[in-house]
């Protein structure tokens, strides 16, 4: 099952490495992995995306709670929570596509960012599924390249992940 | 105080009550050694190789509790040191290695000596640190100590440039008394249900067994756990890792569990229906096939990693706390209950292990016309009464050390199990020795370990370690030899070296007394006369039969009950290895 772990991470050189240490001597899945600083600038927020089973996203949680320089972590998935990647898609675009292109955009509220005569860039913020929905919803052929920001999270409610 | 970064080192090493440094100079760490000149209360041990450091170090940490500190240069000294470290890792051992680096300015540039010690030693220290800014040298100094020593302990590398230590550039000075880490709370109490829980699972359990490891060691917790199975009157097995916690001369010790442990441990953990882990880790070589594993038992499980926990196999209840108070908690719980474990039930469990150990699965052949192994290890466990500090190497004869040396006291026993270093003996006896000058130090080896930090025999001589290396010289890899008897039809695929030195003369040029013992009856006498050499370190060659096996075994695959016993006494004395 897909996890969604979002961790406060001491801000200092080497954090980011000892995580993506971490997952790949130990085998474990990451399906995606963002970091940027928060409003304390001592701490980073990380949002990791990895699955497996209970047993394994278990000693994942566990493993990067023994990190020195992990602060606090939760996993999103125990409670409610808002899920937002961004992604910007360029696409071919001709007399034809043009409208049907900008009509699918319009569905899943992205905004056209770019325009020339023949493409189109596309930015598109939602849950990872709406992307991979979006994706799935125009002509393969057309997509010149994709880039996803990977997820990021926050928990709904009051309560927040901070010292 | 205005002191400069090397001073600053120095001294927040004394400040910390640091005795010995163990360690090897270079370029990078010139201003450090140049201020170690100038003290006496630190006494640096000059090695002949870093990894004979870090070996020292960890040997100094085991037998004392306290951290082992090891000084080397970047570049090569650093690399050097890698081995040492992971050995320290894998066994939770406290250690603060301290590692020269290049000037800050020159990092990432290739420069001369440079690696990313930080990078390499990531995956096998509990924490690393690049210091820049001298004037958190000594409260890094100090967190490496407080990680390194604290909650599951391991070892720290502290990177230092060169620069952070230059003698010009003079900053305040202050050691701090204490420091916290934010991200860092190593002390953890486990709530009063769990104990609840697990006393619940003791006082219905008609099957029970103790298994206990090396966190009850890394947490002198000896005290508690003699206490607590004494009370309970289980019978009581150890890892390789945890023996010398419960003496091993008690009838409630039915030996090491696991891949060469007893007939009677294993078989107890197989039928068991309620296990009590406590500080050990489930490691492969303890449990076999996982599938296979103890398939009636309910587990507690007493650990202070919360990552120990059901990480290999899943338990009932957890106790996450150091060892000492938990075990503290669950004796008074057990005291203050009304109900008691079933007499009966317990009776007839013993007299079901008692019946195992009957089969008595460690004799061997006594007649022999050639040395075996076990009996020189016997043999020193008469000659040393049983009280010296036995260090090993990695092989056959670390697993006759563990099972023909009854570990009567918790720190005795010093070996490589989680990675299983070969060329950690000799080093560690060395470091033992520094911390016990008064007592015995053995170090077992095999003629192929040996030699792997056999240069640290110079170090010896230098320091007066005067150790006794029992060299159980089966002119195999015997380890390797035996897996390949079993498992690659005898192809004995460069598990033999044809030239093996002469150790007696190699001892000898390296100053101390060596010996070479090839009869059983000369056993004996041999050991006697090199521990009535108190002050020379000697190096006795025990010629033993090539033949011998560990026995028991439980091969790949197979589970606990499912182990390989000697089949006839006195059948491999004039084996031929095919
Ligand atoms: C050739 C060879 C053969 C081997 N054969 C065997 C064998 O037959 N049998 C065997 O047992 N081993 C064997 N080993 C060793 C094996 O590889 C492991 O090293 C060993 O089993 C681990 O021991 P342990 O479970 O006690 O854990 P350790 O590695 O000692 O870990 C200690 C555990 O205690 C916890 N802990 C630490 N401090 C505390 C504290 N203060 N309070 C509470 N908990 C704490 C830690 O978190 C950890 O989980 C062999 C090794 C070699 C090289
Ligand atoms: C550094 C290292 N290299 C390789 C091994 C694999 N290994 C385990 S035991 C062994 C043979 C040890 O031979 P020896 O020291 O003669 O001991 P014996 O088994 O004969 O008692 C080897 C090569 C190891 N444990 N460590
Ligand atoms: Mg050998």
């Amino acid at each position: 099952m897909k996890h969604i772990i979002s961790i406060l991470i001491e801000n200092e050189s080497g954090a980011l490495s000892r995580v993506a240490g971490l997952f790949s001597a130990r085998g474990y899945n990451i399906e995606s992995l963002t970091v940027a600083a928060t409003e304390d600038t001592s701490l980073s927020r990380m949002t990791l995306v990895t699955s497996g089973s209970e047993e394994v996203v278990d000693q994942i949680v566990k493993q990067l709670n023994k990190l020195i320089d992990v602060v606090k972590l939760i996993d999103l998935m125990d409670c409610p929570h808002i899920e937002r990647e961004l992604m910007l898609v360029k696409v071919h675009t001709n007399e034809k596509t043009r409208e049907e292109i900008k009509n699918v955009a319009d569905i899943f509220r992205g905004k056209i960012i770019d325009v020339t005569p023949v493409s189109y860039v596309v930015e598109i913020t939602g849950p990872s599924d709406k992307l991979d929905s979006f994706l799935a919803a125009i002509d393969a052929k057309s997509i010149v390249e994709v880039v996803r920001s990977g997820a990021t999270g926050i928990s709904r409610g009051e309560k927040g992940l901070h010292i | 105080m205005e002191l400069s970064g090397a001073e600053i080192l120095i001294q927040s090493l004394k400040d910390e009550g640091v005795e010995f440094i163990f360690g090897y100079p270079g370029g990078a760490v010139l201003h450090i050694y140049d201020a170690l000149y100038q003290q006496e209360d630190i006494k640096h041990i000059l090695v002949r190789h870093e990894q004979g450091a870090t070996h020292a170090a960890d040997g100094y940490a085991r037998a004392t509790g306290k951290p082992g500190v090891v000084l080397v240069t970047s570049g090569p000294g650093a690399t050097n040191a890698v081995t040492g470290i992971a050995t320290a890792y894998m066994d939770s051992i406290p250690m603060v290695i301290i590692s020269g680096q290049v000037s800050l300015p020159v990092i990432g540039s290739d420069a001369f000596q440079e690696v990313d010690m930080i990078g390499i030693t990531r995956p096998c220290v509990k924490h690393n640190y690049l210091v820049k800014d001298v004037t958190k040298l000594a409260e890094t100094i100090k967190k490496a100590f407080y990680v390194a020593t604290t909650g599951r302990p391991g070892p720290v590398v502290v990177d230092v440039p060169k620069d952070i230590t230059a003698p010009h550039i003079k900053v305040p000075y202050k050691y701090p008394k204490k420091v916290s880490i934010r991200s860092y709370e190593p002390t953890v109490t486990a709530d009063k249900g769990q104990y609840k829980k697990a006393l619940e699972l003791i006082l219905a359990a008609q099957r029970p067994i103790i298994y206990s490891g090396g966190g009850v060691v890394l947490g002198n917790g000896s005290k508690q756990l003699t206490e607590l199975t004494r009370l309970l009157g289980f019978p009581i097995t150890n890892t390789l890792m945890g023996l010398g916690s419960f003496p091993a001369t008690d009838k409630q010790f039915i030996g090491m569990l696991g891949m060469h442990g007893t007939y009677e441990a294993n078989m107890a953990m197989h039928e068991s229906d309620l296990i009590i882990a406590i500080g050990a880790r489930f490691d492969d070589r303890v449990t076999g096939k996982l599938d296979l594993f103890c398939p009636y038992a309910k587990i507690i499980h007493f650990d202070v990693d919360p990552a120990s926990i059901s990480k290999t196999v899943k338990v009932d209840v957890a106790i996450v706390s150091d060892v000492v108070p938990a075990l503290e908690q669950m004796i008074d719980l057990i005291k203050d209950s009304e109900k008691k474990p079933s007499k009966k039930a317990l009776e007839i469990w013993w007299k079901q292990v008692e019946d195992w150990r009957s089969i008595d699965c460690l004799a061997y052949d006594r007649n022999s016309p050639l040395i075996k192994p076990q009996y020189v290890v016997e043999q020193l466990y008469e000659v040393t009464k049983g009280n010296a500090y036995v260090t090993s190497d990695v092989g056959q004869h670390q697993m006759w050390a563990a099972q023909y040396y009854h570990f009567n006291k918790p720190r005795r026993w010093i070996n490589s199990g989680g990675l299983g270093t070969m060329g950690f003996g000799l080093p560690a006896a060395i470091g033992v020795k520094l911390a016990f000058p008064d007592s015995d130090v053995a170090c077992i080896t095999g003629e192929a370990s040996i030699q792997m930090c056999i240069q640290e025999l110079s170090t010896a001589l230098q320091y007066k370690t005067p150790v006794k290396i029992i060299n159980l010289n089966n002119r195999y890899m015997g380890m390797v030899r035996q897996w390949q008897e079993f498992t690659y039809e005898c192809r004995y695929s460069h598990s033999y070296m044809d030239t093996i030195p002469e150790f007696v003369k190699l001892a000898e040029a390296y100053g101390h007394v060596g010996m070479r013992i090839e009869k059983p009856e000369d056993v004996r006498p041999a050991l006697e006369e090199a521990f009535a050499l108190k002050d020379r370190t000697v190096f006795l060659d025990f010629i033993t039969d090539r033949t011998e096996n560990v026995y028991p075994m439980i091969e790949a695959g197979k589970g606990h009950h499912d182990m390989k016993l000697r089949v006839a006494l006195g059948t491999t004395t004039d084996r031929e290895l095919a």
